[in-house]
């Protein structure tokens, strides 16, 4: 029973993540450094609470979260691809934006600085319960998520564009592929499903609070890398670092080790994974550069 | 020499008149004209940065040019993007390939037009289509395989399959041999000749003027961005040509191989290089050099022929200080310099031309004057503050000495053609003290004049009593400069002989593993 309790908990902190990290990884195969996807996340949420809160349907909200995420990565799209900013600027740009945007829009739409009121959501009352989590359709979809991007990279023309697209341009562009509209396509379908991460978030906790997902978008992006940027790899990364958020959790609850320290499991095993598969990895060879 | 010589048919292919283009201050293509006739292979030759490359890329739709018209098939079609020229049959294989190195030949063939079933890639059928393509045109390729894994003869057919893919029926090749060994180059005459018969018109980007001679039917010689002779090639010379691409006489018995023989002047190795058991890891193998040992005197030039990524990458890298070696040592005369950083072994007398000058030898985005300095930036500071004036008075003299052009040393290095390029590394390396140089592919993607001109260079230094370690894909280069060659194969010296002993007869075996000789000590 207790695994049971364990896995359920891992399976749902892990679902922004396996949402955010496809997202990445779709960016970062097509050669754009998604830097944004927390800025997506919280945009998604913030769009998700909104869609919710005003008609009362948590479907709403799920559309609402994914139009705030593509208007986000639209405009890192616009940034990177069109005016060629450099991608690392325009990422903390969007993150900023996002952050303050939301707060801004938070104070103007619900008179709060903190939080939102209570939103519909997906499934029962008692949160954390595995039948709860299996009523929840945006918990089926996270799991989905990865091994459906992995046909879609693998499998598909569009992710045969995306893959050549991100390692090598030029021969891209050579041959015809419209780049810039490739990578397009990629940003904003990885602005849609990291918004999808913080429409769950959200979601599953019927409100948005102020900066609600807390870095959640970088261990994305530290999965996305420690996965060598394929699709399942990283979903599999996901589900280690929300093991090892579960684990504190539970071993926060014993008090055996102080808390600090059970605090930072998942930090520095993030951190030890992509600083012991960095070297070895090779990023797609055109990650960051679009201005050739 | 304006005038053209060889009239062709009323309705040539290509036709391009009066094109103009400008990068910067740089006028690559001033009224350059080019005129082929359907189902021939026609060269177009010029020394580097006459402006042959971007001519071909205006004609094959990369780059849009700043006047002039382009015609095609009797159609106008200035202007046109890469995706039209496509579709209108002409196709470039370009001398820096354009493959993506982590998907398979066959998803690099068919890529911007991919089999589709119900919406997925076709994989299955891509490859069968890939194989077909691969049979009719004689262009073997492991089709399932991935790119990063291929040798560079077989991405080269992978480059010529993704044109024929496309239905082209103009294939035009930018320097196709330059990057080939000796076999691999015969074999691609064979297949270009098999693709003409098979009706394709080919334009040959090349500035080696025996592969002229073998393969073409008609010539286009440019100079300075422009056309300045149309010669049927049965009609000329190499003599011909190369005084229409210089612009005045050249000595091609140099190119040829032909030197007088001197015994080198053996004066010990107290100043020159010695390399023992050096062994050294390779990015993909374990022992890319592989117990080496060999020596080079003052007053020699040790040449290492072989096929590229036989090693000799890993052995320069190991010398240069820029890989570590695994095992053994390496010598500058007396002093151990094995462990040595990079400005150690270049105060201790190392220069160092490297093979990449992209990527080892120059910053694309710096002037000519910064590049000029680079590495010995601290011999140019007042006080820790760059002198601007020394490295200014520094350019004017190594731009004077060695011809680059243009003469405007504070333009980008990026602006200048290949040739000019590589004379500012020379440039750089040959004027700074040394005792030992690494030579690694002097005059790769440089036209006659400047291979000359880097060959000389090269004779004076060793005449100065310099140690020269020569490696060169380009068999007559070695046989040319050499006084001793080694063989390299499979990260080892195969064998070692004196210039007079030594043929592209007596070498080619050595070259392809063929024979193995007993692992000569050079000392």
């Amino acid at each position: 029973m207790t695994l049971l309790l364990f896995l359920a908990q891992t399976i749902r902190i892990a679902v922004p993540y396996l949402f955010a990290a496809a997202g990445g990884a779709l960016a970062e195969r097509a050669g754009i450094v998604s830097l944004s996807l927390e800025g997506f996340m919280l945009g998604g949420a913030f769009g998700a609470v909104i869609g919710a809160h005003y008609t009362d349907s948590a479907w709403i909200g799920v559309v609402s979260g994914v139009v705030a995420g593509l208007g986000l990565a639209g405009m890192h799209a616009v940034c990177t691809l069109r005016f060629k900013a450099d991608q690392i600027v325009t990422g903390v740009a969007i993150n900023l934006f996002a952050v303050g945007i939301t707060r801004f829009l938070l104070q103007l739409a619900f008179d709060s600085s903190s939080n939102s009121p209570r939103v519909a959501g997906f499934g029962g009352e008692n949160v954390g319960g595995a039948l709860a989590l299996a009523s929840n359709p945006l918990v089926w979809l996270g799991v989905a998520v990865m091994p459906v991007l992995a046909f879609v990279v693998y499998r598909t023309t569009f992710g045969l564009r995306v893959r050549a697209v991100g390692e090598h341009p030029a021969a891209a562009a050579s041959l015809g592929v419209p780049v810039n509209r490739v990578r397009y396509a990629a940003v904003l379908g990885s602005g849609a499903l990291a918004a999808l991460g913080g429409t769950y978030l959200a979601l599953d906790q019927h409100q948005f609070t102020d900066s609600m997902t807390a870095g959640r978008g970088f261990i994305a992006l530290a999965a996305v890398i420690f996965g060598r940027w394929d699709p399942m790899r990283a979903g599999v990364a996901c589900l280690l670092f929300a093991a090892a958020e579960t684990l504190q959790i539970r071993l926060q609850a014993t008090q055996i080790i102080p808390s600090q320290f059970v605090a930072m499991i998942p930090y520095v095993l993030t951190i030890v994974a992509v600083a012991g598969v960095v070297g070895r990895s090779r990023s797609p060879a055109a990650l960051g550069r679009t201005t050739e | 020499m304006t005038t053209p010589t060889a009239q062709i048919g009323p309705a040539p292919v290509v036709r391009m008149t009066g094109i103009q283009k400008h990068f910067g201050a740089v006028h690559a293509n001033r009224s350059a004209e080019i005129e082929v006739a359907a189902g021939e292979i026609h060269a177009l030759v010029g020394e580097n940065g006459a402006g042959k490359s971007t001519l071909m890329k205006i004609l094959s739709g990369m780059l849009p040019a700043d006047g002039g018209r382009v015609e095609v098939g009797g159609r106008d079609v200035t202007g046109w993007s890469t995706t039209q020229a496509i579709v209108a049959g002409v196709g470039m294989v370009h001398q820096h390939f354009m493959l993506v190195p982590t998907l398979t030949v066959a998803e690099n063939v068919v890529l911007g037009r991919e089999p589709v079933n119900v919406g997925t890639f076709d994989r299955d059928r891509a490859i069968r289509e890939v194989e077909t393509l691969s049979k009719q045109s004689g262009l073997i390729v492991p089709a399932e395989r991935l790119v990063a894994d291929l040798s560079v003869g077989e991405a080269q057919r992978v480059e010529i399959l993704k044109t024929l893919y496309r239905g082209a029926r103009i294939l035009l090749l930018d320097e196709p041999t330059a990057v080939l060994s000796p076999p691999e180059v015969t074999e691609l005459w064979g297949v270009l000749r098999r693709v003409r018969d098979q009706g394709t018109t080919i334009i040959l980007i090349t500035h080696k003027l025996d592969e002229v001679m073998a393969v073409t039917e008609r010539i286009t010689v440019m100079r300075q961005g422009a056309t300045v002779a149309q010669l049927a090639t049965r009609e000329t010379t190499p003599e011909g040509i190369a005084r229409a691409m210089v612009g005045r006489e050249v000595d091609l018995a140099i190119r040829d191989g032909q030197r007088v023989t001197r015994e080198p002047g053996r004066t010990g190795t107290a100043n020159g290089l010695i390399v023992s058991n050096l062994t050294v890891r390779g990015a993909r193998v374990e022992r890319a050099v592989n117990d080496v040992s060999f020596t080079v005197a003052p007053g020699e030039i040790l040449g290492i022929a072989g096929v590229e990524g036989n090693g000799q990458t890993e052995l320069l890298e190991a010398i240069a200080g820029l890989r570590r070696a695994t095992s053994g040592r390496i010598q500058l005369g007396a002093l151990d310099i094995t462990a040595a950083t990079v400005r150690e072994r270049a105060d201790a007398g190392l220069s160092h031309i490297p093979e990449d000058r992209h990527q080892r030898g120059l910053i694309l985005d710096y002037s000519v004057a910064d590049n000029l300095i680079l590495g010995q930036q601290h011999r140019f500071t007042q006080r820790g503050v760059l002198d601007r004036h020394a490295i200014a008075t520094n350019a004017a003299e190594q731009a004077t000495r060695f011809d680059i052009r243009p003469a405007n040393t504070t333009a980008k290095v990026r602006d200048l053609s290949g040739g000019n390029q590589q004379k500012v590394v020379i440039a750089r390396e040959l004027s700074r003290h040394f005792i030992v140089l690494l030579a690694a592919q002097p005059t790769r993607g440089v036209d006659v004049g400047a291979i000359e001109f880097i060959h000389d260079a090269l004779r004076r230094a060793r005449d100065a009593g310099k140690a020269i370690l020569l490696v060169s894909a380009e068999l007559r280069e070695i046989l040319t400069l050499s006084d001793r060659i080694a063989v390299m194969y499979g990260g080892r010296i195969v064998t070692v002989m004196p210039r007079s002993d030594a043929s592209e007869a007596v070498l080619g075996p050595f070259m392809t593993g063929a024979r193995k000789g007993s692992q000569a000590d050079a000392a």
